[in-house]
């Protein structure tokens, strides 16, 4: 199983999301970054994230990734 | 706001789409994205091909190309049709209206009723909600319903929100009443305060189309698009539906006093792969009750999709057997709805290509 960083390093290798605190507001994911991201959480931990969850602040930092995560039961 | 028709049927469904298909790996050509990011969005939303009219195609061709064919091939006569609805956001003319120039190149009858709806994504249900009501009146017998947009032409190629995603196409239902004692439910609603989530601002009134509205514009996303093109809000559009179409599904089912289990096919406007999927997850709708392959195929034509998803979906299943179906469209005013009917026992149920 993939962590989050990795997936976030496939889907812009360019960034260095560590560096970062808001993603979003940096220009290192847009809308359809955020999709794609979306996809390859549901897929790595076997989940699927609302649709109504798919909003751009819980997308901000590896912080609100986990809060996400954890709300759909994934516990690491 | 709550619709129930009695005694009303689909007798007929005909899409039509352009013989040209354009490639996602083509468009990708003229995005200002790396091709490892198109190609992850690829695999994601669905996209792969999508069908596109030749510059110069209009609204009015695809329809009477449609519904030449259905009077050649025995299934519609000329003067049975009381009344023709087009639902379009690409119409020929500002003026006159495009279901008036459908009439006059079909050589129609007079004593009948033309009428341009300004929908798109919910206007299946919209279109037919419009006819069932015409339907009550003893002079009308038939309608015909025509979906049709030729969106390609208003969309900037440089945009990869909206332009792999648009698809150009017709679809024909015809409707009349029923013998049986059939009854529909629809429930519709608008939201005209995020009229600008889907959008072209120039080319109206409000803002005529002029060298400065078809400069191309970096509106921050990478994306290049002019005033003239269509601006699609996708993150707003996503949320929109995720919050309101579930809801609206759910109080048809009341209404019907049916249950999520008793539907045998959910047909959803095919917005996009990933939108609908999310969609099927959120209503515990296995997907293949929610079938989402079209815009894979076609692309997403607006109005279009609800009827091209049963065709290609259902097909010759469609002329013996019936179905209960819900029928879900959401998109530009906004505006979104849901119909609960059965369908079935056809007399057609086809897909032709426009050449």
């Amino acid at each position: 199983m993939k962590t989050v960083a990795e997936i976030l390093k496939e889907i812009r290798p360019e960034f260095d999301f560590a560096a970062s605190t808001d993603f979003i507001a940096d220009g290192m994911l847009d809308s359809f970054d955020v999709v794609t991201l979306v996809a390859a959480l549901d897929k790595n931990f076997g989940i699927s994230i609302q649709g109504v969850d798919i909003v751009p602040e819980n997308f901000k930092n590896h912080e609100t990734i986990e809060v996400l995560l954890r709300k759909n039961g994934v516990t690491r | 706001m709550n619709f129930t028709f009695r005694r009303k049927r689909i007798c007929g469904i005909l899409t039509v789409v352009p013989a040209r298909e354009q490639s996602f790996l083509e468009d990708m050509k003229n995005f200002n994205f790396s091709e490892s990011r198109s190609l992850k969005l690829k695999e994601v939303m669905g996209f792969d091909k999508h069908r596109m009219v030749d510059p110069g195609v209009c609204v009015s061709d695809l329809a009477v190309f449609g519904l030449e064919h259905l009077f050649h091939q025995g299934r519609l006569q000329r003067d049975e049709i009381d009344a023709l609805i087009l639902i379009t956001q690409s119409p020929d003319y500002f003026m006159p209206p495009t279901s008036n120039v459908i009439q006059g190149r079909l050589n129609l009858k007079h004593d009948m009723l033309c009428l341009d709806i300004n929908q798109g994504c919910a206007g299946f249900v919209i279109g037919l909600a419009q006819a069932f009501l015409l339907l009550e009146q003893e002079s009308v017998r038939k309608v015909v319903v025509v979906n049709a947009d030729v969106l390609s032409r208003k969309t900037s190629p440089k945009d990869r929100n909206s332009y792999p995603l648009i698809g150009d196409a017709a679809a024909i239902t015809v409707v009349e009443r029923d013998a049986k004692e059939s009854v529909v439910y629809a429930n519709l609603k608008m939201d005209g305060t995020r009229n600008n989530v889907l959008i072209i601002p120039a080319g109206g009134f409000r803002l005529p189309s002029s060298p400065e509205t078809a400069r191309m514009e970096d509106a921050g996303d990478n994306n290049l698009r002019a005033k003239d093109h269509l601006h699609m809000d996708g993150s707003a559009v996503f949320n929109f539906v995720q919050v309101e179409v579930p809801p609206l599904i759910n109080d048809l089912l009341k209404q019907a006093g049916m249950q999520m289990g008793e539907v045998d096919y959910f047909f959803c406007h095919q917005a996009n792969r990933f939108m609908l999927q999310k969609l099927a997850d959120k209503m515990r709708v296995p997907y293949a009750k929610m079938p989402s392959n079209i815009v894979e195929h076609f692309g997403n034509s607006s109005g279009v999709t609800i009827p091209a998803t049963i065709v290609y979906n259902l097909r010759e299943r469609l002329l013996k057997e019936k179905f209960k179906v819900c029928l879900a469209g959401f998109g530009v005013g906004l505006s979104w709805g849901a119909m609960m009917l059965e369908l079935g026992d056809v007399g057609f149920n086809d897909l032709i290509e426009y050449e």
